[in-house]
């Protein structure tokens, strides 16, 4: 099946468990990034050709949302809280050991895309900060020992 | 946060065993107005930070004629600081479905959503789980417990946006579109979710429905103040020696919560300051936490309630790097509808940049003071009082500091604050 099928196809599936085309777009959006890795312009015109919605009003939802990706990812993503319980404890550093030890920086990801850096706003986990998620796995009370060592089982 | 402690939890027969969803059975028996009036009397004010009063939000809906009608639960709890409702989605999701079916019938709203914060994954599997086991059990679909009640349940799951946590916005992100706050009137009750009555309750609101169903409104009202009564959450992060999630009776005082039941400050250092409900009630004194923490004491005391989010900062924070990173947040977060929210808090961390980096003076706090005067209460919905609010809240109590950081000519801050 092509990526264009695969896309189209589970965003009507989406789409028959929802009221209508509107609120099928998150769902739908969701979707397709897991699908693909990140939002192309050319998944989001196939999610608006699917559900028969304007392609700007995809585009403007899209880039609206923190966590809908629109630019290639690494294979893991790093979501790293900075907020203010976090920065408390410490995340910051963590920001200098990613550059330092993986060459990753802000908002972009490594060469060899294995991870991209996503600085997050509150993640809820103030009361064990400092914490980050990757992909879908959360991880709090980090140390700088602790955060390499769980990075670096992410291949 | 009853039954969280059991093993298993979530699981729907251990909830059961454990009382669960008996107070639905005895709701759903119930005449919807003896509902109404129950929590009404109960005193029960919503969890989420406004405060408003549950009883009196469910009867406008109630009054509203146009069918279908909808109940949310906003679990898009993102307020820094904040992160209890965390254990009830991920411990208790029973408890929430069994609030929701409560609520549902009493407003007779045969659909729901759970508008769950996608930085909560784990939650979304289990509430999935939950859903599933509550539909498997005759708790959920178009007839209820065989009483004759429709009520269907969907989870959706946002995308990473605090301002979604504002009804108007969360009902708007459902409905497919940017999360924008909508003007109100018309109200949610009158006309919210598809253009239909709905109720929007928080997580730890419609947690505390079995609750006041099973012991009754009377008992319930004893808990807690005579103006606030019930048991509220307290998240509990920064300099804490025991940080974490507490249940305590609405109106404990500050001091009870950090020194009696957190241990106090880390390494028993002085306190400094405590934002007491979340980053968007302005901060406190060290001198200030004799006052009970509920929704009428607190902005008495210069302060408000919110989410009840208390973060304890030392004398060794840097109070001007706090306020900065709080700026920047709500700059991040701020939708873009409003002009004094969009460009007004911009603008406040350019200032707080300059101030925090010693290139400012004395000159940067009165123009702060002003950008925020310009943003308070002239925005479409909350968040930019927020933002304007945390900032005030820090001069007011800590000008000096920011005075003596605006004068120190200290070379920019260097690279890692955060962004």
């Amino acid at each position: 099946m092509t990526c264009k099928h695969k896309i189209r196809d589970d965003v009507l599936k989406v789409r028959s468990g929802c009221n209508n085309a509107g609120s099928s777009l998150l769902p739908a959006l969701h979707t397709t990034q897991q699908n693909m890795g990140w939002l192309s312009n050319e998944s989001l015109t196939i999610v608006a050709d699917t559900l028969g919605l304007p392609a700007a009003r995809i585009k403007g939802v899209a880039t609206f949302y923190s966590m809908l990706d629109m630019k290639p990812t690494g294979r893991h993503i790093i979501r790293l809280c900075t907020n203010i319980a976090c920065m408390i404890m410490g995340a910051d550093r963590f920001i200098d050991i990613l550059r330092d030890r993986y060459d990753l920086l802000p908002g972009s990801a490594t060469k060899d895309g294995r991870f991209s850096l996503c600085i997050m706003e509150c993640i809820g986990s103030c009361g064990t900060a400092p914490a980050m998620l990757v992909n879908n796995d959360f991880y709090h009370g980090l140390t700088a020992d602790t955060l390499t060592e769980i990075l670096d089982r992410y291949e | 946060m009853k039954h969280i402690d059991h093993p298993g939890s979530r699981n729907i027969r251990v909830y059961m065993n454990a009382g669960g969803y008996r107070a639905a059975e005895k709701a759903l028996a119930m005449r919807r107005p003896d509902i109404i009036d129950e929590v009404k009397r109960s005193g029960l004010r919503g969890r989420g930070g406004a405060g408003f009063p549950t009883g009196i939000k469910w009867s406008f809906a109630n009054m509203a004629q146009n069918t279908p009608k909808y109940l949310l639960c906003n679990a898009d709890e993102g307020e820094p600081g904040t992160f209890k409702d965390r254990p009830l989605l991920e411990e208790n999701p029973h408890l929430l479905i069994e609030g929701m079916i409560i609520a549902a019938y009493t407003l007779n709203a045969e659909y729901g959503y759970i508008y769950l914060r996608r930085e909560y994954p784990a939650a979304h599997d289990i509430l999935s789980g939950a859903i599933k086991e509550a539909y498997d059990n005759n708790l959920l679909g178009d007839n209820v417990l065989g009483k004759g009640v429709s009520f269907h349940l969907s989870l959706f799951q946002g995308a990473g946006a605090y301002i979604c946590g504002e009804e108007t916005a969360l009902i708007e992100s459902i409905e497919g579109l940017r999360g924008q706050p909508r003007i109100k009137p018309p109200f949610p009750v009158a006309e919210g979710l598809f253009g239909k009555p709905t109720v929007v309750n928080n997580v730890e609101t419609l947690c505390n429905l079995p609750h006041i169903i099973d012991i009754g409104a009377d008992a319930y009202s004893r808990i807690g103040t005579n103006v606030c009564p019930g048991p509220k959450l307290f998240s509990v992060s920064g300099c804490i020696n025991k940080p974490g999630v507490y249940e305590l009776p609405m109106g404990v005082s500050l001091r009870e919560i950090i020194y009696e039941h957190c241990g106090g400050t880390r390494n028993n250092a002085k306190l400094k300051a405590v934002i007491p409900g979340g980053i968007s009630t302005p901060v406190l004194p060290a001198d200030g936490i004799d006052c009970p923490m509920d929704y009428v004491s607190l902005p008495r005391h210069g302060s408000m309630l919110g989410s009840g989010a208390v973060i304890v900062f030392d004398e060794t924070i840097d109070l001007v790097r706090v306020c900065l990173r709080a700026s920047r947040f709500f700059e991040h977060e701020s939708c873009g509808k409003c002009v004094p929210c969009r460009e007004g808090v911009g603008w406040m961390v350019s200032i707080l940049e300059r101030i925090y980096s010693g290139q400012g003076s004395s000159v940067y706090i009165d123009m702060l003071m002003r950008v925020a005067g310009n943003i308070y209460g002239k925005t479409f919905c909350p968040l930019g009082d927020g933002a304007a609010s945390i900032v005030r809240g820090f001069i007011q109590h800590f000008r000096e500091e920011f005075e003596e950081k605006a004068a120190a000519a200290l070379p920019a801050c260097s690279g890692s604050t955060g962004r």
